[in-house]
């Protein structure tokens, strides 16, 4: 076991400082030492997306990421997306288009999505599509969570500040 | 019980398409699984694995992990007491097995569990498991069904041929002579990969013993709330009340969770024996090589036809390769047994036999996964068709509507002693072919661009579901599942709680479950509130698994809402003095049906816990009810109709349109419907085209990450639209029937006809899965492709 | 699935970062956005005692021109690559932005660097295909002070190259713009690593190709020019090219790898039609 680094992480806008070892990765400090358990871990070598969070506000996966490696970064989680207690949008028409079903998978791809929609405000659904195939998602077949990106990504780019 | 004609409720909650109240939280990330639990003294676990498939174990020496700093303990075979678990069936072709809960003695597949490493966090076990030191003598490892047993020790001493499991259900002393005098007999073997269900949940368990209440307290992932805590109780030497089992939300479970592992009872003996909590995640290594498979089978089979295409007897041998142990509790028979007894699907079969045998080898044990036997036996009874179809020149639709049971038939009983309700099997066929044509399928499939070719798939068939104690207990498990029993309790404020044993991995329980109760007690389903999951808050019951759980302990729901529906109205009768047959519960009110005048059912919950002073004398006080079911299984149906592509330049296979016809009775909440076929499909197309959990010819697993066992994305999934049918089941109040498994079911089967229809101008055929572009290349043998694309 | 443990240390300059590597010695290795290395220790597979971050060396994530060249810092994400498309920067370089959109998944390609993935060398990578497709040239730093490699040096074998452990890949200058190119790979899924894949550009003059590449990634431990494929075609022209010759070259000059009875000539008949696929795909950019 190698000495602890202390790292400074802003999460969901909180600051918080932490000592962790070095092999730590940024999933497990955010469930273990953090106790943001809504990130999930689903496989570890970065292929199921499960763990997907915003980091200096592109996704990334934080099984793929040492904690010291993110010392100095903001990171944007599920728990900060319905910052002030209501789903947002998105979250509302992923259950509104049954985009989810044991819900495990889910945070992963909520992230994924909250990324990409803030870069690519007008995908077609053939983006859409590709761009949600970075995640597994094991129940649900996934059309519904493309529906639902691609309502949001309407509703959104039609609501738009001119 | 009640007839379902005679008790249907008005429905305004059920059938809606509601938004599920479980998505709140799995959205905000408030969802809790195992892993997520907290608990700030528990202990991390990693296990020692075997390295190797088959041997005998030597020695362990633990010295060196246990000098590491934050290593709590190590514990082997030997310090947990030998404990072990036996599936078991009452039944003369079967051998009875244990399965270590550590290995000792001999390991018998890779990653099979030798000793248990408890440290301060999951990081520092790891090192330790590296530290361990494990001296084993190899043996020669048996591999596929065909695999030689080597004169050396076999992988059961019980089982010196390795036959595990030896069934002959169903014989037929004339069958031979109506094969030999049947114009047509096809005669094919099919073959289907190793499988993994891949919950995107690994298992996990967090154990404790709690002094105060004398009971291990289990957290664990699982489908069977009470097959676990029976496990873990017998396992440990404890009895029932002392291991209390909680399952949280569980991510995902498709079978793989409808057992017990042996991990998480080592888990609780090692919380035991150490005196402290003691958690473990499955990752997804473990979870990929170490833990349940299934599906490996083979099916040799002989079907006579008539010169019409009319099945005139059908003679199958099976081989399910079973791995190395038998599961807790539904054993290694599992695969075997539904294989045997469900062959005939939607066909109408004069004559049938069968063998089916379980037949170890050293890989993981195989246990139940999403559709268990049913999408091998669908797609053999559909492959049998499509070729009778080629071979006596008829339309592939037509000799199906020849086979298939027709209305006028039900009850129909067949040669495997099936009983089948009324199910809309025919007309499922028709409507699909119909829409096929509708939708320009035909001349889609001529379409494909130079170097491409395109093919139609069609396949009807049958899930059964549900399965009550009558059903079950022809198997002659010692545990036999069946029965449920749900509670109902509305308190002060009006809500209403309700308890089931059923367990939802996702299913969406707490929002079908309360559209049932709310139509029948006229609240609104928000106002009730499902728990599963703890053996100390529910009833025993059997968990979820095989299509029951809406069924059974939806079924057992209505019937305690009934009941309490008689209470309220019996209380409101009296308040509103009123005969109670006067009554009508709806919007939330109790209303006099002729008068109109009403009292809100929030009253009637006040007064009869604040003041039940002001009610008559009664046997019963509160507001409570509960009810069973026990249906003995039924039918749903479906025809799944697929368009695909093979890219003749690559072998890869692209499904381009996917169509369904469903049926699975009543529909309680469409959206949880679709959801289910969509996701099993999804699950059923990996397994025909990209999923398989391959070994070496040392037993050496070749898929263990997602890079290498092909979980299909997004851009894998063809479009899928559904159609409804809507055939009510007469076996509950509610009509509903099981529906989980039907597209998992169905894809094989639609696939492997699509590319055999695509394959037919090339002489080529196809009869296992999953097929993979280099297979179908090496099948296709295709000159390299000469137009451009 | 934890990786051991190791030592971290962050440079934030070149030299920094190369003091820590001699002090560190053989096991310590050099970090940047970690997508192909962290798995591999996740599995402890790969177990360095120390890892030097180097993503926070501001000066290696950098694109420009350089006549030319195309100048890429070594730090430099797939995903600016993918959305760098802007003709005075990648004009005869355009093929790299489309090769970008086929490396894993937008995750990945936030986090994980153009270097990164030269130096871990697998050999259906995209950028080890366009480094071999466009000339590259790749300039290490070390204790020797700085030096350059062709790409046709740069790969040593499967995950092996030609720089020492104690050099630092600090940017790869793309030498031979082509106007004309197209990529095509064939992955059992959307986002998985290529069981064969061609790249092909070329330049047109007088309605004739001229400097003609055509690389093959996937199939042999290294990807490799199909030079006889690219002689073929040099100086064909536009209207009588012969691509079925050229994919039959390209095939048939192969050595494919094969852990399983089949796959070599399975991944021959991949290179074949990929071959095809590619240089139509490459003449259609032309129409474009």
């Amino acid at each position: 076991m190698s000495e602890s680094c202390e790292i400074t992480l802003t999460v969901n806008g909180v600051r918080h400082q932490v000592s962790v070892e070095p092999r730590r990765t940024l999933a497990d400090v955010l469930r273990i030492d953090l106790g943001l358990t809504g990130t999930h871990v689903g496989c570890e070598h970065g292929i199921c997306g499960a763990c997907t969070v915003l980091m200096d506000d592109q996704p990334v996966r934080a099984c793929l990421v040492f904690g010291v490696q993110a010392d100095g970064s903001s990171i944007r989680t599920v728990e900060g997306l319905a910052a002030n207690g209501e789903l947002t949008d998105l979250q509302q028409a992923f259950s509104r288009h049954h985009a989810l079903q044991c819900g495990f998978c889910t945070p992963g791809f909520l992230m994924l999505a909250e990324g990409y929609l803030a870069e690519t405000p007008a995908p077609d659904r053939v983006a859409v599509r590709e761009m949600v195939s970075a995640n597994l998602c094991r129940c649900t077949g996934y059309q519904g969570i493309v529906d639902a990106i691609v309502d949001v990504a309407e509703q959104r780019f039609h609501e738009r500040p001119i | 019980m009640a007839t379902a004609s005679s008790a249907r409720q008005s429905q305004q909650w059920v059938g809606q398409p509601l938004q599920r109240r479980e998505d709140s939280r799995f959205l905000r990330g408030t969802g809790r699984y195992t892993d997520d639990v907290p608990h700030a003294f528990a202990l991390h676990v990693a296990f020692v694995r075997s390295p190797i498939a088959f041997g005998v174990i030597r020695s362990i020496e633990v010295t060196r992990a246990l000098e590491i700093p934050g290593v709590v303990a190590v514990l082997t075979s030997a310090d947990l007491g030998h404990p072990s678990l036996t599936g078991f069936l009452d039944r003369d072709e079967f051998v009875t097995t244990s399965m270590p809960i550590l290995a000792h003695e001999r390991v018998r597949f890779v990653g099979e569990p030798i000793a248990i490493v408890v440290a301060t966090d999951r990081y520092i076990a790891e090192d330790a498991v590296e530290a361990v030191a494990c001296e084993i003598d190899e043996l020669t490892a048996i591999v596929t069904m065909d695999d030689q047993v080597p004169s050396q020790i076999p992988i059961h001493d019980a089982a010196p041929d390795g036959v595990l499991v030896d069934l002959r259900m169903f014989t037929d002393d004339e069958l031979e002579g109506v094969l030999a005098a049947s114009p047509l007999v096809v005669d094919e073997t099919f073959r289907s990969g190793r499988l993994q269900a891949a919950p995107m949940e690994g298992r996990g368990a967090l154990a404790e013993w709690i002094d105060r209440d004398d009971q291990l307290v289990v957290t664990v992932s699982t489908q069977l709330p009470h097959q676990v805590r029976t496990g873990i109780a017998q396992a440990l030497g404890l009895v029932e009340r002392q291991v209390r089992v909680i399952v949280p939300d569980v991510g995902g479970g498709f079978g793989f969770k409808a057992v017990l592992g042996r991990e998480e009872v080592a888990v609780a003996a090692a919380a035991r024996i150490l005196g402290r909590p003691v958690r473990w995640a499955e990752d997804r290594l473990e979870s990929l090589t170490a833990s349940f498979q299934g599906r490996e089978q083979e099916y040799t089979v002989r079907a006579g036809f008539t010169e019409d295409g009319v099945l005139t007897g059908l003679a199958a041998d099976i081989r399910c390769n079973v791995g190395a142990y038998s599961a807790f509790p539904f054993t290694c028979g599992l695969e075997p047994i539904m294989a045997a007894t469900e062959f005939l699907g939607v066909y109408k079969v004069p004559r049938y036999a069968s063998r089916s045998r379980g037949i170890a080898s050293n890989k993981p044990p195989s246990n139940a996964y999403r559709g268990v036997s049913r999408p091998q036996i669908v797609m053999v009874m559909e492959g049998l068709m499509d070729r009778a179809a080629d071979r006596l020149g008829i339309d592939r639709v037509e000799i199906r509507r020849r086979n298939t049971i027709r209305p006028e038939d039900f009850p129909y009983t067949g040669p495997n002693g099936i009983t089948y309700e009324p199910g809309s099997y025919l007309e499922a066929l028709e409507l699909c072919a119909a829409q096929v044509q509708q939708l320009g399928w035909w001349q889609r499939r001529e379409e494909a661009a130079p170097g491409f070719i395109r093919g139609i798939g069609i396949a009807n068939f049958s899930e059964r579901n549900a399965y009550g104690t009558a059903t079950m207990g022809l198997r002659r498990m010692p545990m036999t599942p069946g029965f449920e029993v749900a509670h109902l309790t509305m308190d002060a404020s009006g809500d209403v709680t309700l308890t089931s044993g059923t367990c939802s991995a996702g299913q969406g329980h707490e929002t079908t479950f309360a559209q049932i109760v709310a139509d029948r007690l006229g609240i609104a389903p928000d106002r009730i509130k499902l728990r599963q999951g703890d053996t100390d808050l529910t009833s025993f019951g059997w968990g979820t698994f095989a299509g029951r759980s809406l069924v059974i302990g939806g079924g057992a729901a209505a019937v305690a809402a009934r009941k309490l529906a008689t209470q309220l109205k019996e209380v409101a009768a009296y308040l509103l003095s009123v005969s109670a047959d006067d009554i009508e519960l709806s919007n939330g009110n109790a209303t006099v049906r002729v008068s109109g005048e009403s009292m809100s059912i929030d009253d009637i919950a006040k007064t009869v816990h604040f003041r039940s002073h002001l009610l008559p004398a009664r046997e019963e006080y509160l507001l409570e009810s509960h009810g069973s079911a026990d249906p003995s299984g039924m039918f749903s149906n479906g025809c799944h109709a697929a368009l695909v592509e093979i890219d003749a330049g690559t072998g890869a296979v692209c499904v381009l349109d996917y169509l369904v016809v469903e049926d699975c009775g009543v529909i309680v909440n469409p959206l949880v419907v679709d959801g289910q076929v969509r996701g099993g499909i999804a699950q059923g197309i990996g397994s025909t085209l990209y999923e398989e959990a391959e070994y070496s010819s040392d037993g050496q697993p070749l898929a263990g990450s997602f890079m290498s066992y092909l979980v299909p994305t997004a851009a894998e999934m063809p479009p899928i639209a559904i159609h409804h049918l809507e055939t009510p089941c007469y076996q509950t109040e509610t009509g509903v029937k099981g529906m989980g498994e039907a597209g998992t079911i169905g894809a094989p089967a639609v696939i492997l006809s699509a590319l055999n229809d695509a394959l037919r101008s090339r002489g080529a055929w196809l009869e296992h899965v999953p097929v993979t572009p280099a297979d179908m290349q090496q099948l296709l043998a295709l000159p390299i492709e000469t137009e451009s694309s | 699935m934890k990786p051991a443990s190791f030592e971290y240390h962050r440079a934030t300059t070149v030299s920094e970062a190369l003091t820590f590597v001699n002090e560190l010695g053989e096991d310590a290795k050099f970090i940047a956005g970690g997508q192909s290395l962290v798995p591999m220790m996740n599995f402890r597979l790969a177990r360095p005692t120390a890892l030097i971050d180097i993503m926070h060396i501001p000066k290696l994530n950098s694109i420009y021109r350089d006549g030319d060249s195309l100048i890429v810092g070594a730090l430099t994400r797939h995903r600016t690559l993918e959305l760098t498309t802007d003709a005075s920067v990648v004009e005869g370089f355009a093929l790299l932005s489309s090769a970008a959109r086929w490396i894993g998944h937008t995750p990945i390609r936030t986090r994980g660097t153009i270097g990164g993935s030269l130096v871990h060398a697998d050999a259906s990578a995209e950028w080890c295909m366009m480094a071999r497709l466009f000339d590259a040239q790749m300039t290490l730093e070390g204790p020797r002070g700085r030096r350059t490699v062709s790409s046709g040096d740069w790969f040593q074998g499967m995950f092996s190259t030609a720089a020492d452990f104690n050099e630092l890949l600090v940017e790869i200058q793309f030498i031979s713009p082509r106007r004309y190119g197209a990529l095509a790979e064939f992955a059992r899924r959307h986002g998985d690593f290529a069981l064969a894949a061609v790249a092909v550009a070329f330049d047109v003059v007088d309605d004739r190709l001229c400097n003609v590449g055509i690389v093959i990634g996937g199939v042999e431990g290294i990807p490799v020019r199909a030079s006889e494929a690219e002689t073929l075609l040099e100086g064909a022209s536009l209207g009588a090219v012969d691509v079925e010759g050229a994919a039959r070259s390209a095939a048939a000059g192969v050595e494919p790898m094969e852990s399983e009875p089949g796959e070599a000539a399975y991944r021959r008949h991949l290179v074949d039609t990929l071959t095809r696929r590619a240089i139509h795909d490459a003449l259609a950019t032309r129409v474009q």
